[in-house]
């Protein structure tokens, strides 16, 4: 909200300075995002009349304007194009310095000479509007060559632009801001004059007013004025308007936004001749209605939108026949728009229900200044306030105005302002500091809550305009909040607390940061990939499944959740490979999602308007996925890290067998799962990725073979699945060991895992064993291959005799045996 | 009448299906391509002899000599997928490996730098500045039910707070009752709904994780990003308590030259809620443009658990009190390693992510 500092003091004394009065809204909580200062720097700029407007022959962009400035036609260059011939607009001559320092000279282009330049109102400072030229022609009387200072009869102001918060509607105005400045600085609020009727003709004898839809529409006010003039509005309306960074109309729609901006009343605007029986009435829209929006827009209206809970109520406001004149607080219809010709005007000022505004306003997709106010909560009690506000500020250009005696005011239902009691203890409660008696009741008064002293504490009733304070122990804080926002968050003194638990990561988050250190000691890279992707990228490696898709997204390349980071890794090294830097091994630790429909028992939690569903929501599994991409990198250094990641994690024997139903995106036949030999858990997977997607991700040949490895963190983190080796520390025997390697020709289908685990079984004198070598080939069968291990023999209590080694070794060989693998 | 030129046609397509066929590779296909449906293949100079013909009978030829293209066509394309999925078996065959039989000895690489990612490492060093403070560490989900993310965090359907959030809503349930978590708030639902039904109160957690919005990118926002939310719950909770936790983890965070304020702002789950500033990191308080020449940086919400969320988890306000902070991972990081772009974190250029350490 942009405010001018002069609007500001018609409503409270404010001697300090712009850099003062910034610091004391933002610790309100009134930020100023921004502060401007108005109506400098434009003495050059003078008024000048479009008089011819040609096209530049080779320019589409631009076009070549004849102006008088007051010394002759003058040829300028102008890119915009909202005016024609007749308008009056502001020129900035050659030699003319614009705010901010920027210096008007000579241009020539395609041949053209442009001799100054022609203005939008941002261009001047003077408002946000840069949709073209500003326009004067609603000026009161333009003159060509006059100074457009004098001409608009600006003086210099600073404007404040001001973010309310959602939950302070009640700030939303000039005197919202002005109140809140005045209780903390203990000043006395000015009020804004008011015009009182001035006719003895009854509004009632002239038109009606009715509500058919008490719960959507709280209060209905109408107020008749007659013997209306529509003209240019004067110049300190039209200024306050372009500050605030809107467009003049006209005085009479003029002053509407005017009080809009000043008191925080959205008025609705009719001219009275075009509302049959000069009745308004609020009503419910029946479904099959439309209506024609002043943005000529045609909108179906009460039809169930896709928000939740909607149910497609829509309020109108209709005329003494029942024909809809606009949506409303939201915006009028084109039927009764006041024009020129105008001379009756029925204003609406009226009280309507937020949360109606908010549905409506968001299913018509259609947003004003008057809704983003409705749907936050207007002072029910601020209606013929306003009314009297708009009189004034029209009659200052209408003399003759006449405005009906006893404006007509229909009543619905109206929320009633919530009592609360507010102890001095409650307050130090909440914030840990304490307020004296006498300073809550000023601080509160000053917001116009009333506030009276009883047995139990204060009785606090918030003023009808503050819709945020809720009945109860939240009102309460609501109360509280006030009271802490206008004494000050800075001074309440801050202090550490603590307590008796400790604080810790959880197991899980203890382990994720191991497995992350060992990866990156490993040599991987941790990458960023998009959790969002396309429909393509799931179906390369899960076609036709179902999946997890984003109703509202961006774009149809960030449209479903992922069930697998291996496209996105793979994607992620294809352009390191393009770059020139792709030889490194990158990992990922994150989430996949899987379709509620594909998992047995799926994740549930309650939603719905009050948490009444019971929803299936997607299953999450945390995974991390490293994809060795390095020159000669392939499954088996995948296998390797695979290894040393496993031990470093202290498990305590994970299998790495090779499967015949890899899951897709893994090469079929250089592919093993990671299977947990006691719990028989799956982990995760091992080896490389399928050079069919590598080639699809890439769009041409993969330029080599790349490892994977895909581990389930939810499983790996889970003692249950993932066994850890035992704590107990085994100390080695302080004999000597005997090695011994044993060459076993074994069947391709013995794992060698399986087998070296088989030996490690037979007794307790194997220390240890490890495979060595593998060899295939002639003179072996076909189906069989050598494997060849290290066995370490020690007993705690001697050093090993030859017999003991060598029936060891008889036992070693016949359980190989049993497996089907004979010592070669 | 002269004989048509397609009298053969036939004939001629039975043969040219039994050449395709006969082709055992696909590069013996790649091959005979060209002469097959190519511009000098029977087919073609078929095509060309048409000319000669009265225009009905051209129409009735060239459907004809139409059909039997189609036909060798489709024979040609079947035989194509044939010989690239036996080439795929035999190449699968060839590649076969028993990775159970990898010698770990065997397999041999220099040696390559690791980096970890610079989200993981800051969230690492909030995490252990809060540990210290005596804080606990919660995960929880991406996708959570509107509930979750919204009406028990206060925020009922239509309430305009809920614009608040750019939601990416999941096509799942009725409308908008499932989404993509918009904050890490969610999860301090979750902690104390556990903590009531395991009757485990207070609670000191915080709680780090990865959200969504609905934004475009741009150098400063993607829209997927890295909160950290803290929640207290327990007896004689104040505001003073939330103002000390922020200004300790401020000065451990950022350096004790750097200082924090709370403003008055609106979060509908807290009340009263405050927006939290630190002294701006770069210019050090002196005023620069990054801080718009206050000295202040933004850095996150927070303020005191609204009594409304208290009742939704059933925890009772009287007795328990606490609040709730919560700020951007990947802002710290931005503010610490003055990154200029945030859309740098998600391009995965080796280049650049080579400087974490
Ligand atoms: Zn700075």
């Amino acid at each position: 909200m942009r405010i001018a500092l002069s609007w500001l003091r018609e409503f409270v004394e404010l001697s300090e300075s712009v850099d003062e009065l910034t610091t004391i809204l933002d610790d309100l909580g009134l930020v100023v995002e921004g502060v401007e200062v108005v109506g400098e720097g434009l003495d050059d700029v003078v008024v000048a009349r479009i008089d011819d407007i040609r096209a530049i022959t080779g320019a589409d962009r631009v076009r070549l304007v004849t102006v008088d400035a007051g010394h002759g036609p003058l040829d300028i260059v102008c890119g915009a194009t909202n005016f024609e011939v007749g308008n009056y607009v502001p020129l900035a001559p050659v030699g003319a310095v614009l705010p901010g320092g920027f210096t008007i000279a000579e241009r020539t282009m395609r041949g053209v000479t442009s001799h100054g330049m022609l203005c939008s109102s941002r261009e001047l400072r003077l408002s946000d509007d840069h949709e073209g030229l500003m326009i004067l022609d609603s000026l009161v009387s333009p003159r060509v060559g006059e100074g457009l200072l004098s001409a608009l009869a600006i003086t210099p102001d600073t404007v404040f632009d001001i973010s309310v918060e959602g939950n302070r509607p009640d700030a939303w105005s000039v005197e919202g801001v002005a109140r809140d400045l005045a209780t903390r600085l203990e000043r006395p609020l000015k009020r804004a004059a008011l015009a009182t009727t001035s006719s003895t003709t009854t509004t009632a004898s002239f038109g009606a007013a009715a509500i058919d839809a008490p719960d959507l529409c709280g209060r209905l006010t109408v107020s008749v004025f007659r013997n209306v003039t529509v003209a240019p509005s004067p110049s300190w309306v039209a200024q306050r308007l372009m500050n605030a960074g809107m467009r003049p109309i006209s005085n009479v729609v003029d002053a509407s936004n005017y009080v809009m901006l000043e008191l925080g009343q959205p008025t609705g605007l009719y001219d009275a001749a075009l509302v049959a029986k000069h009745t308004l009435r609020a009503r419910r829209a029946r479904s099959a209605e439309t209506l024609t929006t002043l943005d000529g827009v045609t909108r179906e209206l009460a039809r169930a939108g896709r928000g939740l809970g909607d149910t497609g109520e829509d309020c109108v406001i209709v005329d003494g026949d029942d024909q809809i004149l606009g949506l409303a607080g939201i915006m009028g219809g084109a039927s009764s728009e006041i024009s020129p010709a105008t001379t009756d005007v029925l204003l609406e000022a009226a009280y309507f229900d937020p949360m109606t505004i908010a549905r409506s306003s968001k299913r018509h997709a259609l947003r004003s200044e008057a809704s983003n106010r409705f749907e936050r909560g207007v002072d029910p009690q601020l209606a013929l306030r306003a009314a009297a506000r708009y009189a004034e500020v029209l009659g200052a250009s209408v003399p003759e105005l006449e405005w009906l005696s006893e404006p007509l005011d229909v009543l619905g239902e109206l929320p009633l302002p919530p009592t609360i009691t507010v102890r001095e203890e409650d307050v130090q409660r909440l914030l840990g500091v304490e307020i004296p008696g006498g300073d809550i009741t000023s601080l509160l008064r000053g917001l116009e809550f009333e506030v009276s002293e009883a047995l139990e504490g204060f009785t606090v009733t918030a003023p009808t305009r503050r819709l945020d304070i809720r009945e109860g122990i939240a009102g309460r804080a609501d109360v509280i909040e006030e009271i802490a926002r206008l004494y000050g968050y800075g001074r309440i003194a801050r202090r550490t607390p603590s307590w008796p638990e400790f604080g810790a990561l959880s197991e899980r988050q203890t382990f994720r940061r191991h497995v992350r250190d060992v990866v990156v000691d490993l040599g991987a890279i941790e990458a960023w990939t998009p959790s969002l992707g396309s429909d393509a990228d799931f179906d390369l490696l899960h076609p036709g499944q179902a999946r997890v898709r984003i109703t509202n997204p961006f774009s149809a390349e960030e449209s479903v959740l992922r069930a697998t980071m291996i496209t996105g890794l793979v994607r992620a090294w294809s352009k390191n490979v393009e770059r020139g830097v792709g030889d490194v091994i990158l990992a990922e630790f994150g989430v996949v999602f899987q379709h509620p429909s594909l998992v047995s028992e799926p994740r549930r939690a309650r939603g719905g308007a009050g948490g009444t569903l019971m929803l299936e929501l997607p299953s999450e599994n945390e995974r991390l996925t490293v994809v060795f991409g390095r020159v000669d990198d392939d499954a088996t250094s995948a296998v390797a890290a695979w290894r040393v990641l496993s031990r470093r994690l202290g498990l305590d024997d994970v299998v790495v067998r090779t499967t015949n139903e890899a899951p897709p995106g893994l090469h079929p036949t250089r592919a093993a799962a990671l299977v947990d030999r006691a719990s028989g858990a799956l982990l995760g997977y091992v080896g490389e990725i399928d050079g069919d997607v590598v080639r699809a991700i890439m769009s041409g040949p993969p330029p080599r073979r790349v490892g994977l490895l895909d581990l389930d963190l939810d499983a790996l983190g889970d003692p249950a699945k993932a066994t850890r080796a035992p704590e107990a520390l085994r100390v080695p025997s302080r004999y000597p060991s005997a090695i011994i390697d044993l060459a076993f020709v074994t069947p391709r289908e013995v794992n060698a895992g399986d087998l070296a685990h088989a030996l490690k079984g037979v007794g307790d004198l194997v220390e240890s064993i490890s495979l060595f070598d593998v060899y295939e080939g002639p003179p072996l069968d076909e189906g069989t291959r050598s494997l060849a291990y290290t066995v370490r023999l020690s007993s705690n209590e001697r050093t090993l005799g030859d017999d003991e080694i060598s029936r060891s070794r008889k036992e070693l060989i016949s359980m190989a045996a049993s497996l089907g693998a004979t010592l070669r | 009448m002269t004989s048509s030129p397609l009298a053969r046609l036939g004939e001629q397509t039975t043969d040219l299906l039994s050449t395709i066929g006969s082709l055992a590779t696909l590069d013996a296909l790649i091959e005979a391509e060209p002469s097959l449906t190519g511009k000098r293949s029977l087919l073609s100079t078929l095509q060309k002899s048409l000319g000669s013909l009265e225009p009905d009978d051209r129409r009735a030829a060239g459907a004809q000599l139409q059909a039997a293209r189609r036909v060798v066509e489709e024979a040609l394309s079947a035989r194509r997928s044939e010989l690239e999925r036996a080439a795929r078996v035999l190449q699968l065959e060839s590649d076969r490996l028993d990775l159970g039989d990898v010698v770990d000895s065997a397999v041999v690489h220099a040696l390559s730098v690791g980096h970890p990612g610079l989200i993981a490492t800051t969230q690492s060093q909030l995490e252990d500045v809060f540990v210290g403070m005596g804080f606990t560490v919660a995960d929880g989900p991406e996708v959570e039910s509107d509930w979750y993310n919204f009406e028990a965090l206060n925020i009922p359907p239509a309430h305009p707070a809920r614009g608040m959030w750019d939601t990416f809503y999941v096509d799942l349930g009725e409308p908008e009752t499932v989404v993509l978590r918009t904050h890490t708030s969610p999860t301090q639902i979750h902690l104390m709904e556990e903590a009531v039904a395991r009757n485990s109160l207070p609670i000191h957690s915080v709680m780090p994780g990865r959200c969504y919005r609905r934004d475009t990118p741009d150098a400063s926002h993607l829209y997927s990003f890295h909160q950290i939310e803290g929640l207290v719950v327990d007896r004689g909770i104040t505001f003073a308590d939330l103002a000390g936790v922020i200004e300790t983890f401020t000065r451990a965070y950022f350096g004790s030259d750097i200082t924090s304020r709370l403003r008055p702002a609106y979060f509908p789950f807290t009340e009263p809620s405050a927006e939290f500033e630190v002294t701006c990191t770069l210019c050090r308080g002196g005023g620069c443009r990054t801080c718009s020449f206050t000295g202040w940086l933004e850095l996150g919400g927070s303020g005191m658990l609204d009594p409304a969320v208290l009742e939704a988890v059933g925890i009772d306000g009287e007795e328990w009190s606490g609040f709730a902070f919560g700020f951007g991972i990947d802002r710290c990081a931005q503010m610490r390693h003055q990154l200029t772009d945030m859309r740098a974190l998600i391009e995965n250029d080796t280049r650049f992510l080579e400087q974490m350490s």
